[in-house]
């Protein structure tokens, strides 16, 4: 007992910087005022969780903007927690793209008979996750982020408990989660082998300081990015995608498509260029791998899709392959192309899905069919979802072609023959992905209606402020230099 | 004047998208309401244009005037550049005409299925497209505005279009679209090439100059800028996108298409292609005057075995723009300065023809040229004006058509030093062959259109009537500026040939001669 006493006294509480945490805490305090309003009015429906979840999040962007305006660069922890300009603009990113993800469930999941309270605290929570992931900069916050975005990510998929393919999407993403995680779990413990630290930037100097084998330690950078690959939906690791993208909720489809997404991405990026700046020799082989696959093998598939939403699906795993590509040859440039891209993509991504779940909320469908003939009745969707769909194929001014171009200067600035190929593969992707999207935007703009009903769509006002939202950052990234200087910007501390 | 010189193009260029923004204000069904709003807008952008050209220095049309240089995204070092030379204006009056003229036309002409609103807010957003890609001296800037003509162009193909309209809108825009790719991939080279550090056109052609850029390296470099605008011109064999497109594409896209469109391309080769990279440009030359002259050629036998009168004046397309790209091919200022006059002459009269067949189908609801004919006989007017036009196509003397031809043809005798003559004089012999051609396929359609007696089934139809009022409103100030430009052509001659001269001297000194 006085042994561990005396222990005790020894321990000294770290210096807790609340400024810091502020993003958190506001999400954390959301996330309780829901459940609380949940508890005192239960039943069925209530339109203030949305509201209060809502402004929760729009809430936890001012202490963003604060740290941002301070400057200041934090380490808590001894370093494995770091608030710096790559974990604020991100951190940004993910919290607008949670807000649009709650405008777009707003309608959708309080016309359904689910629960909602419990679908907010569930999307907030994995909100949470990521915007930790953000400043995650040690293997054991990286995988408590990584879990705690991934846990309540599985619960949300198989959120229509009522549907056999609801339930399908929620299993399937589950156990592939899992085993992704045992996979990313065994590769960490492998470096922290290695190196003896569980911080990235003490991994790094460790690995190049010729700590270990370098068969384990290629063994454990590929288990690593391995784990993280399934996240971002890269071929072979995708599989589980298109089928946990049709059972979701369709806001959930557009969480998991765009910030799911991007944390996975953010993982990467903190491990590559944290964690392995060293060992370019198997980091950038494995990434060329990936992204040659993904990109081909996801726009293949994409051409035969006859659904939206599996269409948008593997044109997402096209596009991991098109944000994986500036890796293969990474450099500063290609970490700027990265998150230019993930800025882009989240803005014209979430507009598509945005889009799609207004216009099926009249046509009850999302094949692709069914969509035939509505510049005829619903002129303001058609256009709206035509510009995201040409912004994703990467057409000048939308903002798809700067997020293209980025890449493309990366590789070409590498200026070495795989870059060339690589680009060259982007190129001819890019020209295969503009037949599907432009194939829908025909369906919609000259095929003649499929039914006959041409009863005008109703969109509701929080949709309608969803695609507003995302429609002007994607004409607005495209013409002007805010993605590519919060690009720029985001650079990691210790880089 | 102070706002003119500083912020007239970018009013300009951005007037018809404020156009369109208001529109959207308003509903669906309101079609006078966007009708109005739509001629108001192309009138205003129109207006402000005027006032730049008047202010414009007409004694310095060498040199950049309006030069506005702001940051733009700087990360991938790009400004937003713009300014224009003798070279821009000819084309920027040619849009500012058209637009308007096309959407005074749209009045009483709408293709199915109607909906002006969307229309005609197209139109808006490819007239912005056009201006901006002209006033444009920034790479990445250029390739934004050449690029963003490709949707309205593809929507309003796809869906106010003919019964093929969704291949042919589909055709359009991939072919394209893979010739700006590889623009695209040669815009970047140059850039990683010069350092790495502006897309600004002047700067790099000084660049160029200063480095030792390998020569292959600038010829595959041109080879991307080249399938880029040779397949907008376009260029034989790239051309077969044109007919389809042409052919499908509602009248109002058509003269958009024929009079402005097409120039894109031959106005990035003088403006980009031949100034940055001179000497690839030398050693190009030869094979796209070959290729300018199967073109000519190709086009013309293509004419003649048509069937339908649109897709004949889309084939003489591909015959016009061949002399405009020989002239270009001579690398001299005699050539460019045709090329240029070309350029707006095929605009003038070509628009002009695809408006006529746009009246005639709507007449006869055919093109078919065995089911026309005695077009004299039910609409005098309109046969007349076929005549004039058809006139002015073939080159006819006094009328604009001549001296987008003649000179071209002459240029070819005594190319600029360094390209193969006797080559060159093979191709002045075919060109001119061409022009027998040419007058043999217009006379005979117009013959077979014009002439004779009205068919039976049209004898008595009260849906033929004359030329109507919107048509004059659209009509009379092409068919002014056609014979204008004909009987002076030093009025154009003039504007073009301080920036001409620019670009030949700058070649020259390049390639050492």
């Amino acid at each position: 007992m006085l042994a561990v006493l005396a222990q005790v006294s020894d321990f000294v509480a770290p210096n807790i910087d609340f400024h810091a945490f502020g993003p958190e805490l506001a999400l954390v305090g959301a996330l309780v005022a829901v459940l609380v309003v949940d508890v005192i009015k239960p039943d069925g429906n209530n339109p203030f969780l949305s509201s209060i979840a809502g402004l929760g999040v729009l809430g936890a962007l001012i202490p963003v903007i604060t740290l941002a305006t301070d400057g200041a660069d934090r380490f808590l922890f001894d370093g494995a927690y770091v608030v710096d300009n790559f974990s604020l603009v991100l951190k940004a990113l993910f919290l607008v793209s949670g807000y649009v993800v709650i405008l777009m469930s707003t309608n959708y999941i309080a016309e359904g008979d689910y629960a909602e309270g419990e679908y907010y605290i569930l999307l907030l929570s994995s909100l949470i996750g990521m915007t930790l992931m953000a400043s995650a900069r040690d293997l054991i916050t990286v995988f408590i982020a990584l879990e705690l975005l991934s846990i309540p990510a599985y619960m949300l998929a198989g959120w229509r408990k009522r549907d056999l393919i609801g339930n399908e999407a929620g299993v399937k993403y589950y156990l592939m989660g899992v085993f992704a995680s045992a996979v990313l779990l065994y590769g960490m413990s492998l470096l922290f082998g290695v190196a003896g630290d569980t911080r990235l930037t003490e991994i790094g100097q460790a690995i190049a300081g010729g700590a270990g084998e370098t068969a384990l330690i290629t063994l454990a950078i590929v288990f690593v990015v391995v784990g993280f690959a399934f996240k971002v939906s890269a071929v072979p690791f995708h599989t589980w995608a298109p089928d946990v993208y049709e059972g979701a909720p369709t806001p959930i489809t557009a969480f998991l498509a765009v910030a799911s997404k991007a944390a996975g991405f953010v993982a990467l990026l903190q491990v590559i260029y944290l964690a392995f700046p060293g060992r370019d020799d198997v980091i950038q082989p494995l990434m060329w791998v990936l992204a040659a696959a993904t990109m081909t093998i996801g726009n293949l598939i994409a051409l035969r899709q006859t659904n939206v939403v599996r269409l948008l699906a593997y044109s997402g795993v096209a596009q991991a392959g098109f944000i994986l590509a500036p890796l293969s040859v990474a450099s500063e440039l290609s970490l700027q192309a990265v998150i230019t891209y993930l800025v882009i993509y989240a803005a014209m991504n979430l507009g598509a899905f945005a889009a799609v779940i207004g216009i099926a909320r009249k046509t009850r469908s999302a094949e692709i069919t069914s969509f035939g003939g509505l510049f005829e009745y619903a002129p303001g969707l058609t256009v709206i979802l035509s510009l995201f769909l040409f912004s994703l194929a990467g057409i000048p001014p939308l903002g798809g072609w700067l997020a293209k171009f980025v890449v493309f200067r990366a590789l070409a600035d590498a200026n070495t023959a795989s870059g060339y190929v690589m680009g060259a593969i982007v190129a001819v992707n890019s020209v295969i992905a503009l037949y599907y999207y432009a194939n829908v935007a025909r369906e919609m703009w000259m095929k003649p209606v499929p039914d006959g009903d041409r009863s005008p769509v109703v969109v509701p006002f929080s949709i309608g402020a969803a695609l507003a939202l995302t429609v002007v950052a994607t004409m607005a990234f495209g013409v002007s230099n805010l993605a590519t200087r919060l690009g720029d910007q985001a650079t990691f501390l210790a880089f | 004047m102070d706002f003119i010189q500083d912020w007239g193009l970018t009013a300009m260029v951005f007037a018809p998208l404020a156009g369109v923004a208001i529109m959207m204000l308003f509903p669906k069904d309101a079609d006078d309401t966007h009708k109005v709003l739509a001629l108001l807008t192309s009138l205003v952008t129109a207006a402000i244009g005027i006032a730049v050209l008047a202010d414009f220095d007409y004694d310095d049309t060498g040199s950049l005037q309006f030069l506005r240089d702001n940051e733009w995204i700087n990360v991938i070092n790009s400004r937003f550049i713009l300014g224009i030379d003798g070279l821009s204006v000819p084309l920027i009056a040619l849009t500012l005409l058209i637009t308007p003229l096309v959407i005074a036309y749209s009045w009483n002409h709408f293709p199915e299925p109607h909906n002006p609103k969307a229309f005609l807010s197209l139109i808006l957003v490819l007239h912005t497209g056009m201006l901006g890609t002209f006033v444009a001296q920034d790479l990445i800037l250029f390739f934004v505005f050449f690029e963003v003509v490709l949707l309205p162009m593809y929507f309003m193909i796809g869906v106010w279009g003919g019964p093929e309209r969704q291949y042919a809108s589909i055709k359009f825009f991939l072919y394209t679209l893979f010739g700006s790719a590889l623009m695209l991939l040669s815009f970047l080279a140059l850039f990683f090439l010069t350092g790495g550090e502006t897309f600004s056109m002047v700067e790099l052609a000084e660049r160029v100059q200063g480095m030792d850029i390998a020569r292959t390296t600038q010829l595959i470099v041109f080879g991307g800028m080249f399938m880029g605008f040779a397949i907008k011109v376009p260029m034989f064999p790239f051309h077969t996108w044109l007919p389809d497109a042409h052919t499908q594409a509602p009248t109002q896209g058509s003269v958009i298409l024929a009079a402005v469109l097409l120039k894109l391309g031959t106005y990035g080769f003088i403006r980009v292609a031949l100034p940055i990279l001179p000497e690839a440009a030398q050693s190009w030359a030869p094979w796209i005057g070959g290729l300018a002259v199967i073109g000519i050629i190709y086009g013309a036998l293509g004419c003649l075995a048509q069937t339908d009168m649109k897709r004949l004046i889309a084939f003489s397309s591909v015959a016009h723009m061949g002399y405009t790209m020989l002239g270009i091919s001579t690398l001299t200022d005699f050539g460019l300065n045709a090329a240029v006059f070309g350029m707006v002459a095929h605009g003038l009269i070509t628009g002009m023809l695809f408006f006529i067949a746009g009246s005639v189908k709507e007449r006869y609801h055919t093109l078919e040229i065995k089911r026309l004919g005695g077009l004299l006989v039910s609409a005098p007017r309109l046969g007349w004006i076929l005549g004039f036009c058809t006139m002015a196509s073939l080159g006819l003397p006094g009328l604009a058509g001549f001296w987008g031809e003649f000179p071209a043809i002459l240029a070819a005798y005594q190319p600029a030093e360094g390209l193969p003559v006797e080559l060159f004089r093979g191709y002045m012999v075919v060109a001119a062959i061409g022009t027998v051609l040419a007058a043999g396929y217009l006379l005979w359609l117009y013959q077979r259109t014009a002439f004779g007696t009205v068919k039976d089934e049209f004898v008595d139809d009260p849906n033929i009537h004359d030329v109507n009022g919107p048509e004059w409103i659209a009509w009379t100030p092409l068919l002014a500026l056609i014979l204008i430009l004909g009987v002076y052509p030093n009025l154009l001659f003039k504007v073009s040939d301080g920036s001409i001269v620019n670009v030949a001297s700058q070649i020259a000194a390049a390639t050492g001669n």
